[in-house]
């Protein structure tokens, strides 16, 4: 075997061996890589108990409501099975919106609402045009409209 | 033709010199067609506003910090296999640039981040394994200056840097192996890009001045490492005259 030959197996079988070694140690790890846990997750026990964890999923439509006399913000965060209801004093940013995404960090009251010290908006990697969106929009309504008479009429 | 006379920083010294301009030019036309796409010709986005904007020049940075990293992990590779000097002296003139590209997709992405998320940093995956791969750069440069001996530098640092290349497929994954702040890739080779087609165009263009900038500046430096090496071999005595004009 030439020199070359082996040290070619050398390189190889080196990073052959370091990347199954990272591999289980990053799956071993993996509880402790995640930036949030889901609702989901939070109601099967899986999100850490007694500190400060993030929760992230998206903001229920409709659930968003305002103190009348401070900056105390009330809405839910859903990742369609479950749901936690989020209570935030301060100023949210300007992405966060009713049915978009959110990572919200603080503690879980004993209660089951949690309790956020910071509040950060996900946002997606969809890029587009207002006039874009705005036809997309257009289009889904007219696709969910049908479908809502169907369910009325059926009714 | 015989591409391994390349192989000889003596052969390769000039033809460096001659590539260089030609890639410098390309770069600075395809960032100037880029950046109009980007900053005047893209509408706006439906969601973010102006403030998507940041990312023509956050894709193209971040791109080329992951590439140059492999590219160089790729000569280490060949230095130790091959016993090339020339391998070494690439992976060498690379790092600063890849490190150059590593923190000007952290700055933008902090700058990005801001007005989106509403925050400068958060420690996910995506931006904690990105910090990680500026600090192997720092790490091969560092470890280079400390050994003496040119052909064990080149040894010591190329073991370091194939260790790390596994640090690159980890940042690329990590917004699909973990729930992280960071979004997922708009463009990818598997599925269709989810952004509009000007706006695509742009950042592909800025993208690919990366290249050509990265690949000028590397010649370039290349050309100043061969010189510094290779100060003993006859050759460059003649070559250092001839850029002075004294020949």
């Amino acid at each position: 075997m030439k020199a070359r030959t082996r040290r070619l197996g050398w390189i190889a079988g080196g990073l052959v061996l370091l990347g199954v070694a990272t591999a289980l140690v990053l799956n071993a790890f993996q509880s402790n890589l995640v930036f949030f846990f889901t609702p989901s997750q939070v109601a099967a026990n899986e999100a850490p108990h007694g500190r400060a964890f993030r929760i992230g999923g998206m903001v229920e439509a409709g659930s968003l409501t305002r103190d009348s006399d401070s900056l105390t913000v009330h809405f839910r965060v859903t990742d369609t099975a479950r749901t936690i209801p989020v209570s935030y004093t301060g100023l949210l940013p300007d992405l966060f919106k009713e049915g978009k995404g959110v990572v919200a960090q603080g503690t879980l009251g004993p209660d089951g609402s949690f309790h956020a010290t910071e509040v950060l908006a996900k946002h997606d990697a969809n890029y587009m045009p207002p006039q874009a969106q705005a036809a997309i929009d257009k289009a889904k309504k007219g696709m969910t409209m049908p479908s809502l008479h169907e369910r009325s009429s059926g009714q | 033709m015989n591409w391994f006379r390349f192989a000889s920083p003596a052969s390769f010294y000039p033809l460096a010199g001659r590539l260089a301009p030609w890639f410098g030019g390309g770069a600075a036309g395809f960032a100037a067609a880029g950046l109009y796409i980007g900053l005047i010709a893209a509408p706006t986005d439906a969601t973010q506003g102006d403030a998507y904007r940041i990312i023509f020049v956050h894709v193209a940075t971040a791109w080329m910090s992951m590439f140059i990293y492999l590219v160089m992990a790729f000569w280490c590779a060949v230095s130790l296999m091959f016993n090339a000097r020339l391998a070494a002296m690439m992976a060498q003139a690379l790092a600063p640039t890849g490190a150059l590209f590593t923190a000007l997709a952290l700055v933008t992405g902090a700058l990005w981040g801001k007005p989106t998320w509403g925050t400068y940093w958060a420690w996910d995956a995506r931006m904690t394994s990105e910090l990680i791969l500026l600090f192997l750069y720092f790490g091969y440069m560092a470890l280079r200056q400390a050994i003496d001996e040119p052909r064990r530098a080149d040894r010591a640092s190329a073991v370091l840097a194939l260790v790390g290349a596994i640090n690159v497929p980890i940042i690329y994954f990590s917004v699909k192996w973990w729930n992280t702040l960071h979004q997922e890739a708009s463009v990818s080779l598997t599925s269709a890009p989810t952004m509009a087609a000007v706006m695509l165009t742009g950042m592909l263009l800025l993208a690919l001045a990366a290249w050509f900038y990265s690949i000028a500046i590397a010649l370039t430096r290349v050309r100043a490492i061969i010189l510094e090496r290779e100060r003993h071999a006859g050759w460059v005595g003649e070559a250092a005259l001839a850029v002075r004009g004294v020949r």
